[in-house]
């Protein structure tokens, strides 16, 4: 499906256009000069758009609908994987696929958010907003990903937990909470990408990680900028304002210097113009932090977890 | 000419001296809207006469009403919020944290320290809604986690009283992480096999429930508390529906199973006694 986000217009224009001399050239009519030239303008703007995209825009494009979502990471990095459902307590949520596969080989658990595309994948996902169950499984899959002896990888991209009804009374806010407690003890090495939105406690539920990555263009926050701007500002379409005040960007985080390990590189445009390319910067960049958590022991990895949530911590004393 | 003719002169009101009140003598119960003398709820550990509503009380009086008097020595009694983002909505975050620390008198919006409960040793983390709607920080995380962490050292109970808003969006994302940080100090005293009571008190809400306000061993409610994930307003934006009779109060969470029970004030301290001694095997 063809989506563009208000700052990708004028790259979609040129690029229409390439695409008609490429369709007119024939063996009697020439364009590549031409071709050629508008490549070369194309490229250009690309990098001037890209490089300075306001943090609002970053939101937009973290929320891209051709993102390359967990699913699709899945496909590019793993192999052998089967996905497994439910929290054996009430239902399974789509929201939060679990599953286990191979990553270089080797067994692992894979646990993340899902977004849907078209509109009925969508409401099945529940816009990658978990309910309580998904968390529950998750929290379910880590333990057994303890039991066997296997890292868990954790792709997070979620507006935020569900806001219902249904999800307050199954106790969204302690299945959060147990899974933030339950993940900060586990016995092997937990890595967490932010591939899209990083949504608050949604978000956190399977974000305690030995490594923490954001990839390039993701946000991370602890109220989505809409949500923060109708509370501080009270007007929910102060958006804008709000995502340059929270400093939601891959980059601020990273400068925080306490709460991010790595910023993930993507291709230029962004990592839904080439899902295969975007999830190979993934993978080199996972590969090398799980070979450094393979030289930790079960109780090291715990102690070095707990370190670098203890470092957290920006206070006058 | 009129049908009509005023005979008499119309009455003019009497003019009459308005009696005049010292502020503060008189307080109206915002549940039963019953107007009471204000040393009557006093004396009453804040509680309504009328209804047994639970009026929000400050960390101090919190102390006062658990804890064995002069038991209580705070620690970090000093430590303040720093303004690392140099976030700006209208008002500057640096200048919403002088302006709290003017208006409460408290540094942040948690208190801790140690203290005994009928002489027996504890670590308490009291929340004061006063100071920025009890929001969490890095300030009220690290609190937090000492105490978790002092109760762990100590091999002693360690109490949580919480009244918050959740996490402080002008911390943004370490305001986030302050909720894994406790959690993860609260994994060592499990472990440990030491108590973790957490007492939810009017309002509980967003981060802070989603973190150590649910991880007690025991989760302990305030009658009629406001307790949840999500705000009301919110989750009515979302669905678009009326929200049920009681929603998120304290006695729909015991229904619920979220909580183990609820506790007037008046009997906080004894049940608190109660249990810790259980707990602890004395």
């Amino acid at each position: 499906m063809q989506f563009y986000l208000e700052f990708e217009k004028p790259l979609v224009a040129l690029e229409q256009k390439l695409n008609e001399l490429r369709a007119y050239s024939t063996d009697e009519v020439d364009f590549s000069g031409e071709i050629e030239k508008l490549e070369k303008k194309a490229e250009k703007l690309r990098r001037e758009i890209f490089s300075n995209l306001s943090r609002w825009q970053l939101t937009q494009l973290a929320r891209h609908i051709n993102r390359p979502f967990t699913l699709d990471f899945v496909k590019h990095i793993f192999t052998d994987w089967f996905e497994v459902h439910g929290d054996r307590n009430y239902r399974d949520d789509p929201a939060l696929v679990c599953g286990f596969a191979r990553f270089d080989g080797e067994p692992c658990a894979v646990i993340g958010h899902q977004k849907g595309r078209d509109t009925k994948e969508k409401v099945y996902r529940n816009f990658g907003m978990p309910n309580p169950e998904g968390y529950r499984k998750a929290l379910r899959i880590m333990q057994m990903a303890e039991q066997f002896g296997l890292p868990v990888f954790t792709f997070v991209d979620t507006p935020g937990a569900f806001p219902g009804i249904g999800a307050e009374e199954r106790g969204q806010a302690e299945a959060i909470a147990r899974n933030l407690r339950e993940m900060a003890a586990l016995k092997v090495p937990i890595i967490v990408t932010v591939t899209g939105e990083g949504g608050s406690g949604g978000a956190l539920a399977v974000a305690v990680g030995n490594r923490v990555l954001m990839m390039q263009h993701a946000v991370y926050s602890v109220i989505s900028p809409e949500g923060c701007a109708a509370i501080l500002w009270k007007d929910g379409t102060k958006g804008e304002e709000a995502a340059e005040a929270l400093k939601l960007t891959a980059h601020d985080i990273e400068k925080l210097g306490c709460v991010i390990d790595e910023v993930i590189p993507e291709p230029l445009g962004g990592a839904h113009v080439d899902h295969e390319a975007a999830a190979e910067m993934v993978r080199i960049c996972l590969k090398k932090h799980l070979d450094e958590l393979k030289q930790l022991s079960p109780d090291e990895l715990r102690e070095q977890r707990y370190q670098k949530l203890r470092a957290m911590t920006i206070i006058k004393e | 000419m009129a049908w009509f003719k005023k005979t008499k002169a119309p009455i003019v009101p009497v003019e009459t001296k308005k009696v005049k009140m010292p502020e503060g003598v008189w307080r109206k119960c915002p549940h039963c809207n019953e107007i009471i003398y204000a040393k009557e709820i006093e004396r009453n550990q804040n509680v309504c006469p009328k209804c047994d509503y639970h009026f929000r009380i400050s960390a101090r009086e919190r102390i006062a009403l658990v804890l064995d008097d002069g038991s209580f020595t705070e620690r970090d009694a000093t430590m303040q919020s720093v303004d690392f983002l140099e976030f700006k909505d209208g008002m500057r975050y640096r200048d919403r944290i002088s302006a709290a620390i003017k208006k409460s008198g408290l540094n942040d919006a948690v208190l801790w320290g140690e203290g005994t409960i009928d002489a027996l040793p504890v670590v308490v983390a009291m929340f004061d809604f006063s100071f920025m709607g009890g929001s969490m920080g890095a300030v009220v995380g690290e609190k937090v986690t000492r105490a978790a962490e002092k109760a762990l050292e100590n091999r002693c109970p360690c109490l949580v009283f919480s009244s918050s808003g959740g996490a402080r969006m002008q911390e943004s994302i370490l305001s986030l992480m302050q909720m894994a940080k406790t959690s993860a100090a609260l994994s060592r005293l499990k472990e440990a096999g030491l108590p973790y009571i957490s007492v939810l008190t009017d309002p509980t809400t967003g981060g802070v429930t989603a973190s150590f306000a649910m991880l007690g061993d025991i989760n302990m409610a305030e009658p009629r508390a406001l307790i949840g994930f999500a705000g009301p307003r919110v989750i009515e934006q979302t669905i678009r529906q009326k929200l049920p009779e009681g929603f998120q109060r304290s006695e729909y969470l015991l229904e619920h199973g979220m909580v183990d029970m609820i506790v007037r004030r008046p009997e906080m301290k004894s049940r608190l006694s109660q249990i810790l001694r259980i707990f602890m095997k004395q």
